[in-house]
């Protein structure tokens, strides 16, 4: 069970800001998100482009401003859980919550806060009217082992870098390896569409553009697929043993919307006259995923309202210590590493 | 400048005709959003990027467009119900040429 003083589910800019303003407070943060790496949409959907709301930042590309929190916080040291999605919470008769992922991973804390963005990030899934049949049986919409398709037929369906990149790799595996897209272009970085060009020149992918995948066929595990070419609306059948569709991650409010929350414009519903709790005390929700009135989805405003919740956060946690807040330049800065930033001292020193 | 009036279907094949300002910096995404045409988390998912497609629409009218860039191009290429009239409603600018634009909101995707 990972212990921590603020559960914060959601590693976008949001909730890696909330880990600096919990840790001016000593409160230590476990972050939990569905993705591979923090950043939430900055790293997985734009992180090359520029942003230019950030106060104090001129300009500043997505991928670089989460660069920086994670260093604004590293003294803070918080904990992550990754490519786990948080999927159900308990709140125990002490008033404190468990949260388990949909991988089994407990977390335990006083306080939780939902910086969940737009949602967690969830595969595309064509319209093919019998796919969820075949899901696990012959259709991934993620490869999360390319061992289970050494010497198999793999027929792989995309646009993007994601199609390409594992047609290239799986090229190497499978024993056959077949890319459908519906254009013949391909929007890629532009080595992986060479390297592609390449092995369909040596015959090691078969590049089939453009068509479409319109059926699936099997009996227990999927053996064949039905496609339909652009040009001559001909159709055809492709025996193969997997089909993998890549069409990119689409966002998802997930279970946190079974939690008993209260939604509305598919957001959670905040007191923003307050501290952004929910109606369940002690769940807070910060950042693009709450709504209140006048709610604006800005990074800024999602960093405003990381800072309100850390202060009612200490309050519920510690409802008899008085605190105040302190300015950062003249407080300085306490790591739970041991390390300390402060500004530097003046220098007294008479002049003659 | 001056408002245009723009016919929008809605996903439940109500029509709604609207008043789009000129001068705002708008887009179509933008301005289907500010009249809530589609519910909040329904349209303009990723903010206007091309990035998704749950503000693509069929161009019902036959106003000239500006071309699809490619990021457009792209989007469409792997947004499911497209047709051969589908655009990007957040890559289509608000001016006043497409006074008398007629749009239809294509479904949400779940």
């Amino acid at each position: 069970m990972i212990k921590t003083d603020i559960l914060i589910i959601g590693a976008g800019p949001t909730g890696l800001f909330a880990v600096f303003e919990a840790g001016l407070l000593k409160l230590k943060c476990h972050l939990i998100d569905a993705l591979p790496q923090p950043g939430g949409q900055c790293s997985e959907i734009y992180p090359k482009k520029p942003i230019y709301d950030i106060p104090g930042f001129p300009e500043v590309l997505a991928g670089d401003l989460v660069n920086n929190l994670m260093e604004q916080i590293k003294p803070f040291q918080p904990g992550f859980t990754l490519g786990e999605r948080a999927e159900t919470i308990e709140k125990l008769e002490d008033g404190t919550f468990v949260v388990i992922t949909n991988k089994g991973t407990r977390h335990h804390a006083p306080v939780v806060a939902i910086a969940g963005g737009l949602g967690s990030f969830e595969p595309r899934k064509p319209l093919i009217p019998n796919i969820q049949q075949f899901e696990d049986r012959g259709v991934e919409y993620i490869i999360r082992n390319p061992e289970i398709y050494r010497n198999k037929r793999v027929v792989l369906a995309g646009g993007g870098d994601s199609a390409l990149d594992w047609s290239v790799f799986l090229s190497n595996i499978a024993s056959e390896v077949t890319l459908i897209h519906r254009r013949n272009e391909f929007r890629g970085a532009l080595d992986s569409v060479e390297k592609v060009q390449e092995l369909k020149k040596l015959g090691k992918i078969n590049l089939i553009t453009p068509a479409e995948v319109i059926g699936l066929r099997g009996i227990n595990h999927l053996d064949s697929i039905l496609i339909q070419h652009g040009e001559t609306q001909t159709e055809e059948i492709i025996a193969t043993d997997h089909f993998i569709p890549l069409f990119g991650l689409s966002p998802k409010l997930g279970p946190i919307a079974d939690w008993g929350l209260e939604i509305e414009k598919n957001a959670i519903k905040v007191d923003n006259r307050l501290d952004y709790q929910t109606n369940i005390p002690g769940i807070y929700a910060i950042g693009d995923v709450n709504t209140y009135p006048g709610k604006l989805k800005l990074i800024l405003c999602g960093f405003h309202e990381a800072t309100l919740m850390c202060q009612s956060a200490y309050q519920r946690i510690f409802p008899d210590k008085r605190y105040v807040m302190k300015y950062t330049t003249v407080g300085g800065i306490d790591g739970f590493d041991g390390s300390r930033k402060e500004a530097p001292k003046a220098v007294i020193k008479s002049i003659n | 400048m001056q408002d245009i009036t723009i016919t929008i279907i809605d996903r439940e094949g109500v029509s709604h005709k609207i008043l789009a300002p000129t001068d705002m910096n708008m887009n179509l995404m933008e301005v289907m959003k500010s009249y809530e045409i589609a519910p909040e988390g329904t349209i303009g998912i990723c903010g206007g990027m091309a990035m998704c497609a749950s503000c693509q629409c069929y161009i019902e009218s036959e106003h000239d467009l500006p071309e699809k860039n490619d990021e457009e191009e792209a989007m469409l290429s792997e947004a499911f119900f497209v047709k051969v009239n589908s655009r990007l409603g957040c890559q289509i600018p608000i001016n006043s040429y497409l006074n008398g634009l007629k749009v239809t909101l294509a479904p949400a995707e779940n």
